[in-house]
């Protein structure tokens, strides 16, 4: 089992610059309060007062270790943390140039470089703090505090291996909680006995079997009559993408239109996968399907995908949101928006759902899959607010890696010759475009419905 | 016959982040860890140290023998590679043993070369590169009362520094107008040259050697403006070069030092090559040169081992840009980027604060908006980050007048706002 380390995190909204964590790491590191010696740095943008932190991130693959040439720093491999050997450091600073994040600086003092050791575990930053902004956590506290939450969604389903829904399914279901009604149209859920097998359910929520075309009229009908008898009862859809962006699309644009209170998660598998591997209108440019096939005339799918979670935004809907299981803690954070927005109106997640029987990868790489596609920009990751009327990258990607970085993976894929894959680079970078100029930088904002 | 998965040619940092980036896919493969040194592996940027005793030569070691073992490591020193056949994918060693491997990385690094200087080859003078050039140095520096060192690069001038510390009584002799000239421009070779002078080093500048004698254990550099200098030590310290030898004959293509493309393959298969001995692509101009200083050896090091091993998550290599930090007689200097050089091309805006009498000296070069190069004497930056935002080409047009007011806070609030 991998190990899980901790690390301090920063909330800059409740930072307010005292600067009392800064005196508490001078003065244990040096019995002064001497800002100089502090390990802990505070920065403030004069222009927008928000507080920036410098500190180490006791990095699971730190550069400054191996740019050390006197060996005095190291990884321990037991706490986590990058620790400096200061009978061996001969002062060189190549780590300072080699931190990309001001994590190790040189102490004018002393004369040594200096940085974060975590208080021989019990960081005295952390207690300092008195607006709580700084917080003492590991990896495994936040997987742990979602374990904790109640699993709703039984074991022995009869999904593939590899599946994406089981783990979305089961991860949505522990954070809405028991108050929910769940409709699940034909497609992969039904199927894996989500709606029930020899006389029970899968789920340990009231789940029902809508047809393609009615999952939004049906829970909008449900969420009516419980707001009429005064029951708050969350409404949640879980769709495929055929029963969203195809079949089901015009109860759904109509629910979305007249504001009705529900989660709609579309479970994008870009195809119709439990009836055979058939096209729809969110398979991608260039994939291979039953219905796309490829031999000596065709080449796969030869249309683009419809952008239907952009779609969505043009509906006046609450909130809408893309999303990946490879980024738990961004899908977290989405639900907790779509429960508050649900009250309100709708609130859409378009969940990029990879399936490993359908496009050909191994089970194995699921987690993988999701990260390239995302680290390539091929599925951006974003979500937009009502109030805020703009769109927000929640999962920015500076860098992104040449799209033939995801496609690879994927044997639905394997036929692209260099001018598909050129064509597939062009639409994905004009798509990020497009979404830049829908966030608070760009220059158009979606309508919003004046009433 | 051995035969390896993966054979690793050297032990310093470019060879053992190849290692490290191949455990991290690969925990079963075969690895050989190859070096023509007698010892653990260490980095030559160390040694300076040794000299002045401010470290124990026991205590430089970057890998025990546990942490290879745990890695699963074959380790083989004091072995020295002769020849590459790549046809059969086999090395001979001077042993006249030949290793088979699969995959191979070439980080032999640098090795000091002599300046044609009559007289140089016959005196005993020394070079400054291995372990055991710095603990003769070391017993030596116990007995010498004086020493002459040839170059003001990094080797010479902290040999200069750590050979002061031991008690040595010294002079530089630098053919450039400037020390330091790779990395620092007029202003900061000056502070640097100031505290030298002021610790009693002797630093003639722009001054060319005609040629060297010895006698009776005394060195007498004779110099082109009619003066000479005497020494019971002779360092020199003029240069270094890709130690690539070992080629001849192979096939693989050559320049100054191992060509290699972004992802560190050399012209031939399932060959790699990193570090000082590597000619790889620059960030400015993209010309292929050898960028040879320690992050880069990390850098391309980590790239090969990903290349080699398939990791998936590899990024390519992004352009060597020069960069390096220096701590002297307690002061603290770094430059990235150009300094020197970048003011010349058009679109060019610099911003400088010089105070020699605090020994403090802060320079930014932007072209369209973009830092190009800056380098610090003294002054409180973040060279990482700093370096990060020449890589990125961050674009700086909103908050120029920011940045230049406060570096530290705006590239703190940049890092965090961009890659933090």
């Amino acid at each position: 089992m991998g190990k899980s380390y901790p690390t301090i995190a920063f909330y800059p909204d409740r930072c307010d610059g005292c600067n009392q964590c800064v005196e508490a790491c001078a003065e244990f590191h040096s019995g002064t309060r001497n800002p100089a010696h502090s390990r802990i740095k505070v920065s403030q943008d004069g222009e927008e007062g928000a507080f920036f932190l410098a500190l180490c991130r006791q990095c699971g693959e730190p550069r400054c270790v191996p740019s050390c040439p006197a060996g005095a720093l190291k990884k321990d491999i037991d706490t986590g943390v990058v620790s400096l050997d200061e009978s061996k450091c001969v002062s060189c600073q190549l780590c300072t140039l080699a931190c990309p994040y001001g994590g190790i600086t040189y102490n004018p003092i002393t004369h040594q470089v200096m940085k974060c050791d975590f208080c021989d575990g019990d960081p005295v930053c952390v207690k300092a703090c008195p607006r709580g902004a700084l917080e003492l956590k590991t990896g495994s506290d936040i997987y742990n505090g979602w374990g904790d939450l109640e699993d709703l969604f039984v074991p022995g389903i009869s999904a593939c291996q590899g599946c994406n829904s089981e783990l979305l399914i089961r991860h949505t279901l522990r954070r809405i909680g028991p108050n929910t009604v769940v409709a699940t149209p034909p497609g992969c859920i039904p199927g894996v006995g989500a709606v029930g097998f020899n006389g029970v359910t899968a789920t340990k929520t009231p789940i029902f079997h809508p047809l393609l075309t009615n999952t939004a009229a049906m829970l909008a009908g449900i969420r009516r009559y419980y707001n009429r008898i005064g029951r708050d009862v969350t409404m949640l859809a879980f769709a495929g993408d055929g029963g969203t962006a195809d079949v089901g699309f015009q109860s759904l644009s109509g629910a979305a239109e007249r504001g009705e209170q529900m989660i709609y998660i579309c479970v994008d598998n870009e195809g119709y996968m439990n009836t055979g591997v058939q096209r729809s209108s969110t398979t991608p440019y260039g994939a291979w399907t039953s219905t796309t096939p490829v031999g000596t005339v065709l080449r796969g799918k030869s249309r683009d995908a419809k952008p239907m979670a952009l779609l969505m935004v043009m509906h006046n809907c609450e909130y809408v949101a893309t999303a990946c299981m490879t980024f738990m803690e961004d899908y977290y954070a989405k639900l907790e928006k779509a429960v508050e927005a649900a009250k309100r109106g709708m609130a859409y997640i378009h969940v990029f759902s990879p399936c490993p029987t359908g496009w050909r990868f191994p089970p194995s790489k699921l987690i993988e899959v999701g990260r390239k596609a995302v680290e390539t920009n091929m599925v951006p990751l974003w979500e937009y607010e009502a109030e805020a009327r703009c769109i927000d990258f929640t999962h920015p990607v500076e860098d992104p890696l040449p799209v033939k970085a995801y496609l690879s993976l994927i044997g639905k894929y394997n036929h692209l010759d260099e001018e598909q894959v050129a064509h597939i680079q062009r639409k994905t970078d004009e798509r990020i475009e497009t979404l830049k100029k829908f966030t608070r930088e760009g220059d158009v904002k979606p309508i919003q419905d004046a009433a | 016959m051995s035969h390896s998965n993966y054979l690793i040619i050297g032990s310093s940092h470019a060879a053992l982040s190849a290692l490290e980036a191949i455990r991290i896919q690969d925990t079963e493969g075969s690895i050989t860890l190859v070096t023509q040194e007698d010892t653990l592996p260490y980095s030559p940027t160390i040694l300076p140290y040794v000299i002045s005793g401010q470290i124990d030569p026991e205590q430089i070691f970057l890998r025990d023998a546990e942490a290879l073992d745990r890695h699963r490591v074959t380790f083989k020193k004091g072995a020295r590679v002769v020849a590459v056949d790549p046809a059969n994918h086999s090395v001979s060693m001077d042993s006249g043993e030949t290793l088979k491997y699969e995959k191979m990385l070439l980080a032999t690094g640098a090795e000091p070369t002599l300046p044609p200087i009559p007289g140089v080859k016959d005196a005993s003078c020394h070079v400054l590169r291995t372990l055991g050039d710095a603990v003769r140095l070391q017993s030596i520096a116990q007995k010498a009362k004086s020493a002459i060192i040839l170059g003001a690069g990094l080797i010479g001038m902290h040999a200069a520094e750590n050979l002061a510390k031991a008690g040595v009584q010294i002079a530089i002799v630098e053919a450039l107008p400037r020390v330091l000239p790779g990395y620092f421009d007029e202003q900061a070779a000056g502070l640097v040259q100031q505290v030298f002078t002021e610790h009693g080093i002797k630093i003639l500048t722009g001054s060319t050697v005609t040629h060297v004698t010895a006698s009776n254990g005394t060195c007498t550099v004779s110099l082109e403006s009619g003066g000479e200098l005497s020494g019971d030590l002779l360092l020199v310290a003029t240069g270094v070069r890709a130690r690539m030898d070992y080629l001849a004959g192979s096939g693989i293509d050559i320049g100054e030092g191992i060509v290699v493309d972004d992802t560190m393959r050399t012209s031939s298969r399932d060959i790699w090559a990193a570090g000082d001995v590597a000619e790889a692509r620059s960030f400015f101009g993209g010309k292929k040169r050898v960028n040879a200083n320690l992050p880069n050896a990390v850098e391309q090091g980590r790239i090969a081992g990903m290349d080699m091993v398939g990791d998936s998550a590899l990024k390519p290599f992004t352009g060597g840009i020069a960069r390096n930090a220096y701590h002297f007689f307690g002061h603290r200097a770094f430059s990235v980027g150009l300094v020197g050089r970048a003011e010349s091309a058009g679109g060019i805006e610099v911003d400088q604060v010089f105070l020699p009498s605090s020994v403090q000296y802060q320079k930014m070069v932007f072209e369209d908006d973009r830092l190009v190069a800056v380098s610090g004497v003294n002054t409180m930056l973040d060279p990482g980050i700093m370096y990060e935002l020449v890589r990125q080409r961050v674009d700086l047009s909103e908050v120029k007048a920011r940045f230049a007011a406060g570096p530290l806070q705006m590239g703190r609030i940049l890092m965090s706002k961009i890659w933090g």
